[in-house]
Order: C-alpha cells, then sequence, then structure tokens
C-alpha cells in the first residue's frame, strides 16, 4: 500500500498549529488557551515525526520526546498558575489579568 | 598751714619709694655707659641723657599697667618722681655742659631711618638751646605733676568718674616724653616725631572729659578742633621738611646748618630758604597758637587745668619759639621771613590781648593772655632776638603755669564753696562729704543738683571777695599775674622788656607800636582780673563759702611764686654803669649755641658794635615806658572794676561800650569768620563730593546704573535668552520631549493582554518567516 505522503502529515499539522493559534488568540479561558497551547506544540511533534520519517532520521523523534517532556512540565506549572490566579481573581478569565500594561 | 603739711607726710615715703623703684634699673643701665664716658672724655653726664626719655616713659607703663591697682597716691607719686628724675638729668645735662665748655654734644642712640640717601640717626642734641627747654619741661613739668595729685583727686570726683585719675597721669607723662623728644632731637625729623606726640597729649587731654561740655560733646570738639588745626601746621612743617631735605640732603641740624656756612644763595636758594622758613612759621603759628591758626588754643581750657598749666601754657605751646630760635640759622637767610614772623607775633600779640578783655571765663582770660604772650615771643625772635624770645619763654613758662594752677585752686575753692552752700540750703539732705557732689541728682540734692547744672565755677561773675578766703592763692596769684603784667622787678618786666627793648633798637617801630599797646591791654585784664576774682564782697554763695586747696597743690604754687618772682635774675640787664652779679647770664649761656653758629644772631647783633653793647643795658625811655603803660593799665583795670559789677548777673563795666565789648567778648567773630570762609564752603564741598559726586554720581549712576544695570541686563539675556531659551531647550526640553513621545507611542503596544502580545509574536513570526521565505530567498 502506498504510504502517507509527508505533505499531508504537514498540512495537518499546519492546520493544527492555526487552530492552536486561533485558539490561543481568541478564547479568553486560560484552560482552552492552555489546551490550545497543548494542540500547538502537538502540531509541532506531528511535523518533527512526520520529517523523521521522511529522512529516516531518529532526531526528530527524539525531540518529540523532549516536546513531550517540557509540555508535561508546562502542563504541571501552568495548571498549578491556573489555580493560583483562579484563587486570587475568583476567574480564569485572561482579560482579568492586565496589570501588567503600560 | 602746719596741719596742712602735716597731711603731705604719708605721700613722702610713697613719693620716695617710686623714684627708687625707677632709679635702681636705670642707674644700673646707665653705670657701664657712664664709665665709658670717663674713660672717653672726663666725667661729664651726657650718656645719661636718654634717661630723660626712660624715666617718663616707664613712668606711664607702671600707670598703664599697675596704676589702678596701686592707687591714687602711688600712681601719682610714681608720675611726679618719672618727672622729678627728667628733671635730674636735665641738670646733670647743665653741669656736664659747664665742664665741656658748652660745646653742643651729640648722643647717638640709633641708626632710625636708612633710606637712599636719607638718614636720620636716633640721637639727642645736647646744647645750652635744648638744654634749657628741658629744664622748663621737667622743672615747671615736675611741680605741675605733684600739683596735680591734689588737683585731680577733687577733679576726678566732681566729675563723677574716679577712675580715670590714673589715666591722666599716664597722659602726663606721655606728654613729658613727647615734649622731651621735641626738645632733644637732633634733626628735624625727630623733633617732628616729638610734635606729633605733644599734639597727641594735647588732643588726648583737652578731651579727657570727652562726655562733658556742651551737649555732652564740648570738650572732644575742643579736642578735635585743636588736632585739626594743628594738622594745618604740621602739614607746613611736613613741607618744610621736604624742602630742607631737598635742599640739603639732610635733616639733621648739625648738617643742615653746616651746609648753611659755606652757601652762597642764588634766586632760586634764597626763595627756598624763605619758602621753608615761611612753613616753619606756619608749623609755629599752629603749635604756638598765633594768627590765624590762635583758635584752637582757648577752646583747649576745656582739659583740666594742670593740663592747661603745663601744654597749653608753660611748654607745648612755646615749641614753636623754640623751633624758630633752633632754625635761626635758616631765618638770618630770610629777612623777608623775618619781618613776617616779627609782624605776625607782634599782631598775635595786641590781638588776643583786647579779647581776652572782655573774657569772664578766668581761663579764657588766661588762654587769651597765652596767645598774646607767645606773640611776644614769636615777635621777639622775629627781630631775631632769639635770647629774649628764650627769656620769655622760660618767665613765661614759671609766671602762666602759675596763673594757671592758681586758677585752678582758685575753681577748685569755688567749687567747695558751691558745694557747701548748695549743701547746706538742701534741707535734710543727708549726710555730705567732700565727694557726694558728682552724683547729679542724688536723693535731697535735687534742688541744689539743679542749681549746679547753671552755676559755672570757672565764671569770674560767680567769683570776688577771694582775697579773704584764699590765703596762700591770692598772694601767688598775685605774684603771676603781676609778673605779666611786667610790674619791675618781677620776672615778666625783664623778658619783656628786653623783647620791647629789641624792637626799639632794630627801629622796628611798627612792632614796638603793637608790643606796647599789647602790653597796656595785658596790665588791663589783668588788673580787670584780679578785682573780678579777689576784689569787693563776694557775688555768691559760692564764693563766699570758698577754701583754700590743700597743701599738695599749695606747695608747688608757692614754688613757682618763688619762680615766677625772681626768674629774672636769669638775664639782669647792667642797670646805668652797673652790672649786677650773674648779669647777662642766660644771654651768654644760649650764646655757645646761638653764637657758635656761624650765621647766627650775631650776624643780626653785629650789625653795629654799639648796639651790641647797648642790648645789654637796660634802656631806660624803654623801661621806664613799658613800666608807666603796665602801671596806667593795671590802674584803669582795677580803678574801672573796682566794686563792680556788684552781683554775678550785673553787667560788666565796659559793656557800656557797647558794640565794642560785644565785639572783644565775641572774640572779634573769628570763630564765625573761620565757620563762613572755612568751615561752611568745606561742609558744602565734604557734603557735595559725598552726596553728589560719590553717592549720586558714583555710587546710584556709574555703580548702579551704568556696572550694575550692564551686568544685570547681560546676565538677564544670559540667563532668560541663552540659559532657558537655548541651552535647556536642547540638553533638556527637546531630549524629554522626544523620549515622551516616544514612550507614548510605544506604551501602546504594552496593553496587559496576553492574547495581544501572543499576537505581536505570531505577527513577528509571520513577518520573520516571510521575509526568510521570500525575501531573503
Amino acid at each position: 500500500m502506498q504510504p502517507v505522503p509527508t505533505l499531508y502529515y504537514v498540512a495537518l499539522s499546519a492546520l493544527l498549529f492555526t487552530l492552536g493559534v486561533i485558539g490561543v488568540l481568541t478564547r479568553r479561558n486560560a484552560i482552552i488557551i492552555f489546551m490550545s497551547v497543548e494542540l500547538m506544540l502537538n502540531a509541532a511533534n506531528l511535523a518533527f515525526v512526520a520529517f523523521a520519517r521522511e529522512f529516516a532520521k531518529l532526531d526528530g523523534q527524539i525531540f518529540v520526546f523532549f516536546v513531550m517532556a517540557v509540555a508535561a512540565a508546562e502542563v504541571a506549572v501552568g495548571l498549578a498558575l491556573i489555580v493560583t490566579i483562579f484563587r486570587t481573581k475568583n476567574s480564569i478569565n485572561v482579560d482579568d489579568i492586565n496589570q501588567l500594561k503600560g | 598751714m602746719p596741719d596742712r603739711l602735716r597731711r603731705l607726710r604719708p605721700l613722702l615715703p610713697g613719693l620716695l619709694f617710686a623714684a627708687l623703684l625707677l632709679a635702681v634699673p636705670a642707674v644700673s643701665w646707665a653705670a657701664p655707659v657712664l664709665q665709658e664716658g670717663e674713660g672717653g672724655g672726663g666725667g661729664t653726664f651726657f650718656a645719661l641723657i636718654p634717661l630723660i626719655l626712660v624715666f617718663p616713659v616707664v613712668g606711664l607703663f607702671l600707670n598703664l599697667l599697675f596704676g589702678k591697682a596701686l592707687g591714687e597716691r602711688w600712681s601719682g607719686a610714681i608720675a611726679s618722681a618719672a618727672a622729678a628724675l627728667a628733671f635730674v638729668i636735665a641738670v646733670l645735662q647743665l653741669v656736664s655742659l659747664r665742664a665741656v665748655d658748652y660745646v653742643a654734644q651729640v648722643v647717638p642712640l640709633a641708626d632710625w631711618l636708612d633710606i637712599g640717601t636719607l638718614h636720620v640717626p636716633w640721637a639727642f642734641q645736647i646744647d645750652t638751646l635744648s638744654v634749657t627747654m628741658m629744664l622748663v619741661v621737667t622743672g615747671v613739668g615736675t611741680l605741675i605733676h605733684i600739683y596735680a595729685i591734689g588737683y585731680m583727686h577733687e577733679d576726678v570726683r566732681v566729675n563723677g568718674d574716679p577712675s580715670r585719675f590714673t589715666r591722666f597721669f599716664v597722659y602726663l607723662n606721655l606728654f613729658l616724653a613727647a615734649m622731651l623728644i621735641l626738645v632733644t632731637g637732633n634733626s628735624y625729623l625727630t623733633m617732628f616725631v616729638g610734635w606729633e606726640g605733644v599734639g597727641l597729649c594735647s588732643y588726648l587731654l583737652i578731651g579727657f572729659w570727652y562726655e562733658k561740655g556742651a551737649g555732652g560733646v564740648g570738650n572732644a570738639r575742643a579736642g578735635r578742633k585743636a588736632f585739626v588745626v594743628n594738622r594745618v601746621g604740621d602739614w607746613a612743617m611736613l613741607l618744610a621738611m621736604f624742602l630742607i631735605f631737598w635742599m640739603f640732603g639732610s635733616l639733621t641740624f648739625t648738617d643742615v646748618f653746616k651746609t648753611l656756612a659755606g652757601i652762597r644763595l642764588d634766586a632760586t636758594g634764597q626763595m627756598t630758604v624763605t619758602a621753608i622758613t615761611l612753613l616753619l612759621l606756619i608749623g609755629a603759628a599752629g603749635k604756638s597758637a598765633q594768627i590765624p591758626l590762635y583758635i584752637w588754643l582757648p577752646d583747649a581750657m576745656a582739659g583740666p587745668t594742670p593740663v592747661s598749666a603745663l601744654i597749653h601754657a608753660a611748654t607745648m605751646v612755646t615749641a614753636g619759639v623754640y623751633m624758630i630760635t633752633r632754625s635761626n640759622a635758616l631765618y638770618a637767610l630770610a629777612p623777608f621771613s623775618m619781618s613776617v614772623v616779627a609782624i605776625v607775633g607782634a599782631a598775635t600779640a595786641i590781638f588776643a590781648a583786647t579779647m581776652a578783655i572782655a573774657q569772664f571765663d578766668i581761663k579764657k582770660v588766661l588762654a587769651y593772655s597765652t596767645i598774646s604772650q607767645l606773640g611776644f615771643m614769636i615777635a621777639a625772635v622775629g627781630l631775631g632776638g632769639y635770647v629774649a624770645g628764650m627769656f620769655h619763654l622760660v618767665t613765661h613758662a614759671f609766671f602762666k603755669a602759675l596763673l594757671f594752677l592758681s586758677a585752678g585752686s582758685v575753681i577748685h575753692a569755688i567749687e567747695h564753696g558751691h558745694h557747701h552752700s548748695a549743701a547746706a540750703h538742701a534741707v535734710g539732705g543727708g549726710g555730705h562729704d567732700d565727694h557726694d557732689q558728682a552724683a547729679p541728682d542724688a536723693g535731697g540734692h535735687a534742688a541744689a543738683a539743679h542749681a549746679e547744672h547753671s552755676f559755672d565755677p570757672q565764671d569770674m561773675r560767680n567769683m570776688g571777695g577771694l582775697w579773704k578766703t584764699l590765703p596762700i592763692t591770692k598772694w601767688v596769684y598775685l605774684i603771676g599775674a603781676l609778673a605779666l603784667a611786667g610790674i619791675v622787678p618781677l620776672s615778666g618786666f625783664w623778658s619783656k622788656d628786653e623783647i620791647l627793648l629789641d624792637a626799639w633798637s632794630h627801629q622796628n617801630w611798627l612792632v614796638f607800636g603793637l608790643l606796647i599797646v599789647a602790653a597796656f591791654f595785658t596790665a588791663f585784664y589783668v588788673g580787670r582780673q584780679l578785682m573780678l576774682v579777689f576784689a569787693g564782697p563776694p557775688r555768691t554763695d559760692a564764693a563766699k563759702h570758698s577754701a583754700e586747696s590743700p597743701a599738695l597743690m599749695t606747695v608747688p604754687l608757692i614754688v613757682l611764686a618763688v619762680l615766677a618772682a625772681f626768674g629774672g635774675l636769669l638775664n639782669l640787664p647792667s642797670i646805668g654803669g652797673w652790672t649786677p652779679p650773674g648779669a647777662h647770664a642766660l644771654t651768654e649761656w644760649l650764646d655757645h649755641t646761638l653764637g657758635a653758629l656761624p650765621t647766627g644772631e650775631h650776624a643780626v647783633i653785629g650789625e653795629g658794635g654799639a648796639e651790641a653793647g647797648a642790648e645789654g643795658a637796660l634802656n631806660f625811655v624803654v623801661a621806664g615806658l613799658s613800666t608807666v603803660v603796665a602801671l596806667v593799665g593795671l590802674g584803669a583795670g582795677a580803678a574801672l572794676y573796682r566794686g563792680r559789677p556788684a552781683t554775678s548777673t550785673a553787667a560788666d563795666p565796659l559793656a557800656r561800650t557797647g558794640f565794642v565789648f560785644t565785639v572783644l567778648n565775641r572774640k572779634w567773630y573769628v570763630d564765625e569768620l573761620y565757620d563762613l570762609i572755612i568751615l561752611r564752603p568745606y561742609n558744602w564741598l565734604a557734603g557735595f563730593i559725598a552726596n553728589v559726586i560719590d553717592w549720586r554720581f558714583w555710587h546710584d549712576w556709574v555703580h548702579d546704573t551704568l556696572i550694575g544695570g550692564t551686568y544685570n541686563n547681560l546676565s538677564r539675556f544670559a540667563a532668560d535668552f541663552l540659559d532657558r531659551g537655548v541651552v535647556d531647550v536642547a540638553i533638556s526640553e527637546m531630549p524629554a520631549a522626544l523620549a515622551r513621545g516616544v514612550a507614548g507611542g510605544l506604551r501602546r503596544f504594552q496593553t496587559g493582554y496576553v492574547r495581544y502580545y501572543a499576537l505581536m509574536v505570531f505577527v513577528g513570526v509571520v513577518l520573520v518567516l516571510g521575509y526568510l521565505l521570500f525575501v531573503a530567498r
């Protein structure tokens, strides 16, 4: 059977990344933004794996493990931040967190 | 009298001890010097001459440092001992001069000034002339010092500040030192040092009660007047010294006179010598109170009476006579100056004598009399009669010091009497002693104190009848007054006669006439004063209760009275064919100095040998004339004032002459004239310079407008335009605006919304990627 062309993976990756970006830019709920960031990370993972297979090298796959590890850590920190923000602000709407404006 | 003497006794050990205190270090210092002198030129005491200055200076410093602690008795004793020791030194000089056959000595002490060609050593001129002056200054000075102990004791209490007693003696010793510098100096410059020193002491002592007098400033004003008027004379002295140095290249007497001896004057030299001598005359006029600079002397009577006697009668004011006598070699070459000197002296003599007639203040009469007598002396030296001038100087020192001190005794007595009568009137005014008179308005004395303020103890109208109350003063006063009037055989007769004789034998009828009339006026005011003070009934309670002064004052008076009576013995003329023993003593004595000079008095006398012989003899015409004039004057004065004025407020008998008396009483309005022609223009000029030139022009215009204004405008320009307009804008405002603008633009990007930042990142990534993909390719 004919293997799925790499272009498709990349296109899917780009689509997922774009969805993630749109999610980050448009949504106000911190959890959802968080999920969108995960989506972008995984879109990047998909691209890594796709190109690893294309070029028959393991570097890309190894990068994916790194990204997953970092993402896991990020989730831990990010969720902790969100919990703390909720406790102080009683909200996780990111538009309420704008005290650093100039 | 014995009682009075007993009161003197406690003072004697003090005097002796003070004398020892001064003498021991002095002699121990002098002993090696003395031995040196003996090795050099026989047993003379010339080496001791610096001591004549050392004693008064040590005395003044002792009093200055310890006077307050020592108390009145010691302080007065030290000052008097210093004066007495100086007198001893002067006597030793006299003895030594005899030993060296009267050859003039110069004792160098130190090099003083050595600038370029100007060499002025500090040296002592010892010759018969300077020793005469030393003897008079220290001798009369000692008596006055002793008198002053008694006088000032009362004076400081009457004036209410006993703490000034010591200060008085400090000044008195300072004066003595300065006067001795004046007479011992061997150059015009050292003489000038003393000249200024006595001027300073005169100023200090006239203003001794500086807070007293008319309006609280009267005495201070009098002192200032004396000082300023003397400045005019000193200015002329300085100019004369400059000319002397210019012409002779030296200021020491011996150099100048030596040069003079070998000089042949051209027209310029003649003019220079005339200028020098005329300038010296102005100097003498300032110090010796001659026309036109005499005006300070009457005001100088503001000083305590011993000062008037010592400084303003006996010593300082004769400095001018001494100076002209000393410069006789110069004057001999300037006949024009000589005649000017003679006329100034004679005019002063008569002018001042007329003013003395109409004064009421006992001391003012004597002051004008002093001016008049100084005029006699100046006239004498102007005629070339230096011996006559010096003779009159000496006798005048005796009888005028006597008169002033007696006047002080009279004033003292009147003050005493006034205090007594005032105390008697103040019922229940508490215990009084001699001293509480000083406190004005004290307790129950209010009424008496009131009267005191308007009471003038020096006004002769408040006196009268003192003949009965002053047993000693009356006699000494009488002797002094008759000597002044020129009654034979008192000292004044002989010396005045010699001056008149000089004018007579020079056939200078103008001067002779002026002097003989002055002599008449002198006798007249003497008669008037005697009658006003002593004769008739007392005109006030003060005069009625007056009492004799203590022995401390009367003993010096008696000594001076003896001197005034017999001072004529110094230089008796030969009478008829008979030459009394000791005749011409002063002439011969001074001749060693005056005659030793190549162009001294001899040149003048030597005009006719017969005349020179005639000068030594009594001229019966002149002597008779002067005696007649004196007796008539005295008689007229006595007759006119016999029992008049009857009360202290009645008019003077002479007031009938109306206008004349007023003019004389107001001193010919000379003070007013000087005020009009000198003081007013001077003040106006000073005001003009101060207000217009200095204040309005210099301060307001040049400083404020020109310099200040320009500077202000410049700095305003620099501040407003340059600094604020350019510098501030360039280096601070514009960068600030720029930064603010940029920041204002940039701050819009920092909204605080995370999405927005993410969008930025996204856009940035897109842009960078777009660039890499499409442009950079």
